[in-house]
């Protein structure tokens, strides 16, 4: 029992870990592949090729001054950031990195909480990052995170719907909604991306509004909004706003391996079931996370590509496009999968 | 004023080509040359007569060529500059020379980099050369004082010797503008 619990407190302290590790190190890919595209270098002087640069961001970021502005609701702008990122290292908790981990005769496995409902676990807990970003719009008392603040609580509310709706799909065919089960079933099948394209695409474009990145990252929109809800906020607690995008960027990018990505497994033996032997546990886990970084890139990638969305054009996508498409998706998914049942 | 809206074709209307064309584009740019200059390091080339900091030069024989008649110091703009003037000491050596400035200050920190000392000075005794990057902890060392700025300035490379020769220079001595030491050479107007 005692060993268990400790197992499982490891579990989580590696996992926040190697996630916090990574959203670090989104944060240097993110510099150095806009700086790419633009034909610039990026940052080169802490440490070698400046892989040390997060580690001075996060240094900077503790020592500067916290400013709470005197006009400012000063309970809820100072939950506000925490509100925004633990929601983020919370969903971490039901996605399974890998199959299991056998160590001296104890089977570990590759996912934190292994629960029945765990995407809606997921959406149930990331979407409350919502309340986050609109406390801070409307705790900072100013007029552009203001702005920002109903301009996310409107996109979240419109995408979130999409979000949902578009994986329904997946788990008719997986039959679960158990992620861990959705993943097994991709590995004994195929990845699910080849036979719900359309859902991934519309659970895609629904992550970029979900987590607030280019085009549609009206909530902060720099140039309109002077960085919309977060335009108060400086310091530790900017940091937190910040940390808290990368983390569910890392969530979201997690979410459309485990769903359409196969998870941890690849197709071929012996990394398509669930591993017996240590060596492909651990062999998953870096599956699992080069996927994921794959992903990471993208929205990177799209960042630095495309312009934003105009809000109407944001809104009529969302309610007038996306979610119509989806349930004809469900409607159609549900017919093929009759017609192949029978 | 009508705008023309132009009639879009499905794809168009979807985004989708287009975002893959302008993601093509930026993916193309990663292997690509680079055009950042690695600075401190690397320094920008500079054009012959690029303004930097304002510095006092020497001839070619090392005489100091300025003769404190206080010209930059009255036209300078922000007040920069201040000199005091003092009779030259070894009057045996070039005694056509009758005065040299026995302090010379420019603060750094109010030069605007006019370039108006360069224009005023009879003598050519002071030039804005390629310091750029003027850098100090603390306000007095931005006051460069006579020393630092012949140390500066160098030496000039022209042919505008005025205390050399009591008379006219010899035959043959360059007249004219020199660049790199050597004069140059007066292209023929067309007549």
């Amino acid at each position: 029992m005692m060993l268990e619990l400790l197992g499982h407190l490891i579990k989580i302290a590696a996992v926040i870990g190697v996630m916090l590790g990574f959203v670090a190190y989104t944060v240097m890919l993110e510099r150095w592949a806009c700086a790419w595209m633009q034909d610039r270098i990026g940052p080169n002087r802490v440490g070698p090729f400046g892989v040390l640069q997060p580690l001075a961001d996060g240094l900077k970021f503790i020592f500067k001054e916290d400013v709470l502005p005197h006009h400012v609701n000063k309970v809820y702008f100072c939950i506000a950031p925490v509100v925004t990122m633990i929601p983020g290292l919370i969903a971490m908790a039901v996605i399974p990195w890998g199959s299991n981990l056998p160590i001296a005769g104890h089977v570990i496995k590759g996912v934190i909480a292994d629960l029945n409902v765990g995407i809606l676990f997921i959406f149930a807990i990331s979407s409350l990052g919502v309340y986050g970003i609109v406390l801070a719009g409307w705790a900072s008392n100013s007029k552009y995170p203001f702005l920002g603040g109903i301009r996310s609580s409107a996109q979240m509310i419109s995408y979130e719907v999409c979000l949902g709706l578009s994986v329904v799909p997946v788990f008719m065919q997986a039959g679960s909604l158990n992620l861990m089960k959705v993943v097994e079933y991709q590995a004994a099948h195929t990845w699910l991306v080849l036979c719900q394209p359309l859902s991934f695409f519309i659970f895609l474009v629904s992550a970029f509004a979900e987590t607030n990145r280019t085009p549609f990252d009206l909530p902060e929109a720099e140039q309109e909004l002077v960085g919309g809800y977060h335009t108060e906020y400086s310091s530790m607690k900017f940091a937190m706003f910040f940390l808290g995008e990368y983390a569910a960027m890392f969530v979201q990018s997690a979410l459309m391996v485990t769903l359409f990505f196969g998870g941890w497994s690849l197709p071929f033996a012996p990394f398509n079931a669930p591993a017996t032997e240590l060596w492909v546990g651990a062999v998953q886990i870096g599956v699992f996370l080069a996927k994921v970084v794959c992903f990471l890139f993208l929205f990177i990638w799209v960042r630095w590509t495309i312009p934003r969305f105009r809000y109407d054009q944001l809104m009529a996508l969302g309610w007038k496009i996306f979610i119509p498409l989806t349930i004809v998706n469900i409607l159609l998914v549900a017919v093929v999968l009759a017609l192949v049942a029978k | 004023m009508q705008v023309q809206r132009p009639k879009l074709t499905f794809w168009e209307r979807t985004y989708i080509p287009q975002i893959l064309k302008g993601m093509w584009i930026t993916i193309r740019h990663l292997p690509m040359k680079k055009f950042t200059r690695m600075y401190p390091e690397e320094k920008p080339k500079l054009l012959g007569d690029y303004r930097g900091a304002p510095t006092l030069v020497k001839d070619p024989e090392g005489r100091v060529k300025c003769v404190s008649c206080q010209l930059c110091e009255f036209v300078c703009p922000p007040k920069a500059i201040r000199i005091t003037p003092g009779f030259r000491a070894d009057q045996a050596f070039d005694s056509n020379v009758e005065k040299e400035p026995k302090e010379f200050e420019i603060d750094m920190l109010r030069c605007i980099y006019c370039g108006y000392c360069e224009e005023v000075c009879p003598e050519e005794a002071i030039f804005l050369k390629n310091d750029f990057a003027i850098t100090g902890y603390k306000r007095e060392e931005l006051r460069f004082n006579k020393q630092k700025l012949l140390e500066l300035g160098g030496v000039q490379p022209d042919s505008i010797w005025k205390w050399k020769y009591k008379g006219a220079p010899p035959p043959g001595t360059p007249i004219g503008p020199v660049r790199d030491g050597k004069p140059v050479e007066k292209k023929a107007a067309g007549h």
